[in-house]
């Protein structure tokens, strides 16, 4: 009896601080579902709501200008993954074995440009590669001839480049920071030469944080919008496709139904990469 | 020797990667302060840009502190209560709170131009709302208030606020006594990165905002893409100095607050 009475108590006492407790989420989630939920549950709607129906979310594939936009989109976003992984990875570890006078500067300004906007990264690629640009200045005086990229594809990814290597560098070197470095030892002491050590202790111990910063990059680039609108609205990638579509032609429900498209895999990638890795926040163009 | 050889292979690389990330940035500052930045450096220093930029674009750049600020207050209201639901919740960890946390971080995993799309095709035809600020600031909102929670979440999840809630509850102290006398004093910490973060995302947003903006509620990021296309390098450049010069201190702000509260909650 006494036992029961007890538990009782204990029972209405824990309840107690937490029975109104939902009652804080109110504000944020009316909030998102005012301004977020409905507007695109509405998108979804308008998706289908253009002279082919919900065809219009096949168009994508079937339309060969979409298919084209689409899949430039996703090589140069799974090149500029790779690349950035390649680079930041090097770097992130070189930073993170080695002491040197200037390393805090170095890291500090390897990490500066986190919080530029796509647009201010792509006036950077103009500084470097557009006609008034850096490395046209040098090509002229080198060979005659002024070397202009920005305004293409190839602008486009060193832009991606440029947004995404100060990023990955931060998680590798805070993935290394965690690593155990009596396995490094163990393996060289058993006779590993470098490159075996990296690639069997480091990039295993290294895989998740590379993979959750490498959907990051993905699925940024993907739906990043600033830098191409910088460099050249002809660029051909899907944003620019939805942007154009919406702007140019009033094409509401082929823009809608295009940018739920992105939306999807933009999120697919993410959620992907968090269930093979862990936690992910996804970055901010 | 073999070994030292090879750290400075990769000593130069990483200043090659260095290079390629501040030159531009250098370059760029420059331009803002030179007379004519195709004849070069030569061509001699001036101010005339900067001052034109102010002229032209002064207004884009108050509006983005105003909204900034607006973003601020909003997610600290409707963020940080939201956290403490997260965190509390049938214990901390019920499905509802988890489906929450998942829909929040959606803005920024969808590309901000569907998010925008969205809210024109849903409040568009609501003319006065559709041109005032208050459209751009839901944009922001939007977008910021993951990071807002993110961190506050963090902090009332490491911390013994459970605890200390329990002390305060058994002396008799009732909800809103403990969120606010117990629970915001603990989570400052979180609350100051979260805000910092929002402060300095509002104010550089661009993908959003270019959708939803207005020839009357440019922001500054929307102001610098329209300098970048119709204006000379040189005030594209100025205004990029402009830009650079409000986040700095921004981005100074961070990194302190991460060091010191590192030390005691890994965010």
């Amino acid at each position: 009896m006494s036992v029961h009475v007890t538990n009782k108590s204990h029972r209405s006492n824990r309840k107690r601080p937490g029975s109104k407790v939902w009652l804080f989420a109110v504000p944020g989630m009316t909030l998102f579902a005012a301004f977020w939920l409905l507007p695109m549950l509405r998108l979804v709607g308008v998706g289908a709501s253009g002279p082919t129906g919900a065809m219009a979310y096949l168009a994508v594939v079937t339309n060969r200008h979409y298919l084209w936009s689409l899949v430039s989109t996703l090589v140069l976003s799974g090149v500029v993954t790779v690349a950035t992984l390649a680079i930041s990875s090097f770097v992130g570890l070189f930073l993170q074995r080695n002491r040197f006078p200037g390393k805090p500067l170095l890291l500090a300004m390897l990490t500066f440009p986190l919080a530029f906007p796509g647009v201010v990264v792509g006036f950077m690629v103009i500084m470097l590669a557009g006609r008034q640009g850096l490395i046209g200045a040098l090509t002229d005086k080198l060979f005659g001839e002024s070397l202009v990229f920005a305004y293409s594809l190839a602008g486009l990814f060193l832009g991606y480049l440029y947004f995404s290597i100060p990023r990955v560098i931060l998680t590798v070197i805070a993935a290394a920071e965690k690593l155990d470095p009596s396995l490094e030892e163990a393996a060289r002491s058993l006779g590993a030469n470098p490159a075996r050590v990296f690639l069997d202790v480091m990039v295993p111990a290294l895989t998740p944080a590379l993979i959750s910063s490498g959907a990051i990059c993905f699925a940024t680039s993907v739906g990043a919008f600033g830098t191409a609108f910088t460099l050249a609205t002809n660029i051909d990638v899907l944003p620019m496709a939805i942007y154009n579509e919406f702007t140019s032609y009033a094409n509401f429900a082929m823009s809608a139904a295009l940018s739920i498209v992105l939306g999807v895999i933009t999120w697919v990638a993410l959620a992907l990469a968090r269930s093979l890795s862990g936690s992910t926040v996804p970055a901010t163009a | 020797m073999k070994q030292s050889f090879r750290f400075y292979l990769q000593l130069a690389f990483a200043l090659l990667v260095c290079a390629f990330l501040i030159v531009p940035v250098v370059l760029s500052m420059l331009a803002g302060v030179t007379e004519n930045f195709f004849v070069g450096l030569s061509s001699g220093f001036t101010l005339r840009w900067v001052l034109q930029v102010w002229d032209t674009y002064q207004m884009t750049i108050w509006r983005s502190i105003v909204i900034a600020l607006a973003c601020l207050a909003v997610t600290l209201v409707a963020g940080v209560p939201l956290a403490y639901m997260l965190a509390r919740y049938k214990g901390g960890n019920s499905r509802l709170a988890r489906v929450f946390e998942e829909l929040l971080m959606m803005p920024v995993a969808v590309p901000g131009l569907a998010t925008a799309l969205a809210l024109i095709m849903a409040y568009g035809q609501y003319r006065a709302f559709r041109g005032s600020l208050l459209f751009i600031l839901v944009g922001h909102v939007l977008f910021t208030l993951p990071f807002m929670v993110r961190p506050v979440l963090a902090v009332m999840q490491s911390s013994q606020l459970a605890v200390l809630e329990e002390a305060a509850a058994s002396l008799g102290a009732s909800m809103s006594q403990r969120f606010f006398g117990v629970v915001i004093p603990n989570v400052m910490s979180g609350i100051l990165a979260g805000a910092l973060m929002v402060v300095t995302l509002s104010v550089g947003e661009f993908n959003i905002t270019w959708m939803l903006h207005t020839p009357l509620t440019m922001t500054l990021p929307v102001g610098l893409a329209d300098s970048y296309a119709s204006m000379r390098l040189e005030v594209g450049s100025a205004y990029t100095l402009i830009f650079l010069f409000m986040i700095i201190p921004l981005l100074i702000a961070m990194q302190w607050v991460t060091q010191t509260t590192r030390a005691r909650v890994r965010l």
